[in-house]
């Protein structure tokens, strides 16, 4: 008799959308706080939202045993920066940092997908987003995840940036006020939610400008 | 052909590393939840074989050091090496002598730490773990998979007991349930699982872990009822063809 092997992967997907705004002096960075395997929901509050520096924040979703490994590693990497500087490391730079982990496992890829949002060093919004082995551009929205495909749309309607192939290059952030793009996220995120089995039960939003961090929660279908 | 040969025994040390690609003998669901004074964590003593109930007395909750318990589900000797691990862990960290001793919130992150180890090196330890512990004042509850999937939340459960214990536990939980009550919650769900779940034996232990300790309870049996008429005569009503 040939035993039947019961096969494993060393690759989970855990499900989730991360959407990061950036806007003139303000950054916003949401996520839900669903945490699935196939089907089934792990646990409805696990925060996919992690602070890396003062001025930069990822979110990421994909697997989480990945995502967690690299946000150790990125905490490791930065408190190095600070011994070696004596100060946070700025979000362009964490930007460049994040890709270079990613890349540097290109053969046996962290399964994350990531937006990173912060404050450049003038005071700017600036959105970063990835793939899974580090190819990264900045750009003035983005979104990553299970329902990045539901909800990229609407930011591209919703936004209009302009395009990047314009000469001289025009500035990506959004026009939008603090609040009016935190409304965007809650709407973008409530309409995923319909459609998106691995998106729901809470939404994460963190705003960060120069008074430095808020954070906003709202309730999303838990079924 | 020699230098085939010579090739085949040099590469036959690397060739011959084994690794597990599937259990053997493993455990079913383990489930816990937060109550007032601390955790509860209830598994059955089942270890099955395949689908061959192997054994009947397998301790799956075992106290590890002086804040912890652990409860775990599949493969039963990863299980062993993983408190072989803990075992050491906690005989280095007593050895400095200083009175600090590890929390739940430590031995789970030196536990996800491992797992997801042993899933980069493709020699994953086959088992879902639960951690929960008191320390502080503080109630600890999580849990981590073969793959090194971690989280925490006030009630959890392996396996099955993730598709048929939860949906109770999500109904029925609340933060201040009693001792009683919480013990209750926790049998009726693993009756659920004991109807439901083949590899589950009704042989079960409940342990306890609240700022004064582990208790683990002695096996013991939950009342059941096989008398409904469809269990006694299923296929009334659902004739087949032939």
């Amino acid at each position: 008799m040939t035993k039947q092997a019961a096969n494993w992967s060393p690759y989970d997907n855990n499900g989730g959308s991360c959407v990061a705004i950036a806007g003139i002096d303000y950054c916003v960075i949401a996520a839900d706080t669903r945490m699935s395997t196939g089907y089934s929901i792990l646990t409805r509050e696990y925060s996919k939202i992690c602070k890396l520096a003062d001025k930069s924040l990822m979110a990421s979703s994909g697997f989480q045993a990945d995502v967690k490994a690299l946000q150790k590693f990125l905490a490791a990497r930065h408190l190095i920066y600070q011994h070696q500087h004596n100060k946070q490391m700025s979000c362009p730079a964490m930007a460049q940092l994040l890709s270079n982990t990613l890349y540097y496992k290109r053969f046996f890829p962290y399964y994350s997908f990531n937006v990173l949002g912060g404050l450049d060093t003038e005071g700017k919004g600036c959105v970063y987003t990835y793939d899974a082995v580090g190819s990264y551009e900045r750009v003035g929205y983005g979104c990553q995840g299970s329902g990045s495909t539901l909800i990229m749309p609407f930011l591209d309607n919703q936004l209009k940036s302009p395009s990047p192939l314009l000469l001289p290059a025009q500035d990506a952030v959004t026009p939008l006020s603090e609040a009016e793009a935190v409304d965007l996220v809650k709407t973008c995120f409530a309409s995923a939610t319909e459609r998106d089995i691995y998106t729901g039960d809470k939404l994460e939003i963190v705003v960060l400008n120069a008074d430095g961090i808020r954070r906003e929660y709202m309730e999303l279908r838990k079924d | 052909m020699e230098s085939n040969q010579a090739k085949n025994s040099l590469l036959s040390s690397h060739d011959n590393i084994q690794r597990t690609q599937y259990p053997y003998v493993t455990g079913t669901s383990v489930v816990a939840l937060k109550y007032k004074d601390g955790i509860l964590m209830a598994s059955d003593m089942g270890g099955s074989y395949g689908s061959t109930l192997r054994y009947k007395s397998v301790e799956r909750l075992k106290p590890i050091g002086k804040h912890s318990l652990l409860g775990a589900s599949g493969e039963l000797s990863d299980f062993q090496e993983i408190l072989r691990y803990l075992d050491e862990l906690i005989l280095y960290d007593n050895m400095w002598d200083d009175g600090n001793s590890l929390g739940p919130k430590e031995v789970h992150n030196y536990l996800t730490r491992v797992m997801y180890n042993r899933r980069n090196k493709f020699d994953p330890l086959w088992n879902t773990l639960v951690l929960g512990g008191v320390k502080k004042g503080q109630k600890y509850l999580g849990m981590v998979s073969m793959i090194g999937v971690n989280f925490e939340d006030d009630h959890v459960a392996t396996g099955f007991g993730n598709h048929l214990a939860r949906p109770i536990l999500r109904d029925e939980w609340r933060e201040n349930l009693t001792f009683e009550e919480g013990v209750k919650l926790l049998e009726k769900c693993m009756r659920v699982l004991l109807y439901r779940d083949r590899s589950a034996v009704n042989k079960l232990q409940i342990a306890k872990i609240t700022e004064e300790g582990v208790t683990i309870s002695q096996p013991y049996s939950l009342k059941t009822f096989w008398g409904f008429s469809a269990f006694q005569n299923p296929t009334v009503g659902a004739e087949g063809s032939w």
